[in-house]
């Protein structure tokens, strides 16, 4: 590595910034590197682990986390560009010690192997619920204008393919996220 | 990756003079390429000026029908905007059949027309790239070059432009809303990325240290009439291999009017001016729209690995012309479904 002596005569650059974020309800003050990725904000910094570092390029969707209500990929986001922000990892989903819903039928339908993906299937799973109350359509819904008709088998695969499960355990994970869709009036 | 200031901006002018001051500093939008680039160490900025927090994230509906968009505003929000889904439906699929849920939900209008192409060897630091380093040589020439351009390239580049969502735009005759350190202007969407040429490093026609404001689309009453078909490797989450953008206005049979992108093929969104002249007047028919396509392909100028992009490329065009004359013969004349991927006629 080559390293050039900081000159005397200049200021050091401010290479790190203060960074305030909300992470499943509780407050936190960090004071980062710019280059800490909120992904590993979370991991390193904050020891949360759920979120896991899969391809670290945006592609698996392991990292993925609700970012002010939204699902993002944590792996591309600087922490410092998400100052003041609320964050929910799936360390956030459980309350009182119960599982969430949409944990509960992860389980029961048997929608994971190795497991590395499920926090990202999961975090992902909930932000897709939450488009489509919305209305947001996808590629697949076949009257834009009208939004999606209901939570067909290929708009579930077609809204998750940001998250990849290498042990393909697909076809669980969609008839979990269909029963948890469907116990709270999303159809 | 390398160490960088990170300043943040609320005010178009501030932002501008930040980069502008520096030569190697970047806008950071959604950052779902540039953080990827830095990862790689395909860019090192030293100072990072986000926009993200620009008063730039807003959808206006012109007096003339026509779409204002902020630079900031995310493809997820544009996609489900009301007034894109109903009159300009091709622009809202495109958006759709591009990158994840995830990265729509990051990524804003103006990095997605600033992302970098993907091409193996520009994301791989130890293979030479004339993009990377002019003079350095193209190792996509006689290499990996399957996913690579057909139309326009150059000795230099044979790089694609990835976006979706530009090849809709260059369709809707978008035009870019830019504040460079001289000022303000206007640069339409078919001018704003460059032909590779002698200088492949030189992707745009933004100034050094100009900033994407927003993205303007003239009122097109036919556009209602428009779809984006992509053919890929995989049928979700997967760049390109071809693309079709179309719009059509019919008079009884014929075709009055027309509105043509292609993507996947040049390094630009490819406008086929070409193709759109043949079929006007001409009978809505697969015949004419084959002939069209041909047309304009005839300049192509397959790599090694790409021929197959030829036929892909014209194909495409057939079925999304097709699709769009068999929808407005249909009930009500609604524009039908048309995701997914599509195959190749052989």
């Amino acid at each position: 590595m080559v390293r050039t002596s900081p000159r005397a005569d200049l200021p050091e650059p401010p290479y790190r910034s203060p960074v305030r974020l909300s992470v499943n309800g509780r407050p936190h003050e960090l004071d980062l590197d710019n280059r800490t990725t909120l992904l590993d904000a979370l991991r390193e910094h904050l020891g949360l682990i759920g979120a896991k570092k899969g391809c670290d390029h945006g592609q698996c969707g392991s990292c993925t986390v609700l970012l002010d209500g939204r699902r993002v990929k944590s792996c591309l986001a600087f922490a410092v560009a998400a100052d003041g922000a609320d964050l929910v990892s799936v360390e956030g989903l459980a309350e009182d010690g119960h599982l969430h819903p949409l944990q509960s039928c992860f389980v029961q339908h048997d929608a994971f192997q190795c497991g590395y993906c499920t926090s990202g299937q999961l975090c992902s799973a909930l932000g897709m619920l939450d488009e489509l109350r919305q209305g947001w359509p996808s590629v697949v819904t076949p009257d834009l204008a009208a939004g999606p008709d209901g939570l067909t088998e290929p708009e579930i695969r077609e809204r998750m393919s940001g998250n990849i499960c290498r042990c393909a355990a697909y076809p669980h994970i969609v008839s979990a996220i269909r029963e948890a869709a469907a116990a709270e009036g999303v159809r | 990756m390398r160490s960088f200031r990170y300043e943040r901006s609320t005010d178009p002018g501030r932002a501008v003079a930040l980069v502008a001051g520096e030569p190697d500093a970047a806008y950071l939008g959604g950052g779902t390429n540039l953080v990827d680039l830095m990862k790689l160490g395909v860019a090192r900025p030293g100072l990072l000026v986000d926009v993200t927090r620009l008063p730039l994230d807003s959808v206006e509906t012109l007096p003339d029908g026509g779409l204002r968009i902020g630079a900031t505003v995310r493809n997820s929000d544009l996609a489900a905007h009301p007034t894109v889904r109903r009159d300009f439906p091709v622009l809202a699929r495109a958006l759709l059949a591009g990158a994840s849920g995830q990265l729509r939900n990051m990524a804003t209008v103006g990095g997605n027309l600033l992302q970098r192409t993907r091409c193996y060897y520009f994301q791989d630091v130890s293979r030479p790239c004339n993009k990377r380093e002019p003079g350095a040589g193209c190792s996509a020439l006689e290499g990996q070059n399957r996913d690579l351009a057909i139309l326009g390239w150059s000795p230099q580049c044979v790089a694609t432009h990835p976006s979706d969502m530009a090849v809709a735009l260059v369709a809707l005759d978008a035009v870019v809303e830019v504040l460079e350190p001289a000022g303000a202007r206007d640069i339409p969407l078919a001018e704003f990325h460059r032909l590779p040429g002698e200088r492949p490093d030189q992707e745009t026609t933004l100034a050094p240290g100009g900033l994407v404001t927003a993205v303007r689309i003239p009122a097109l009453p036919f556009g209602r009439r428009s779809t984006y078909r992509k053919a890929r490797d995989r049928a979700s989450f997967a760049f390109a291999a071809g693309s079709v953008a179309a719009a059509i206005d019919l008079d009884g049979g014929l075709v009055r009017d027309v509105r043509l992108g292609w993507g996947a093929v040049a390094h630009r969104p490819w406008r086929p001016r070409l193709a759109e002249a043949a079929l006007r007047g001409q009978p809505a028919t697969e015949e004419t729209f084959r002939l069209a396509a041909e047309e304009e392909l005839a300049a192509a100028r397959p790599l090694t690995q790409n021929a197959f992009k030829i036929p892909l490329i014209r194909n495409l065009t057939v079925r999304t012309l097709v699709e769009l004359v068999e929808d407005s013969a249909g009930p009500g004349g609604e524009a039908g479904p048309t995701g997914g991927t599509a195959g190749v006629d052989r």
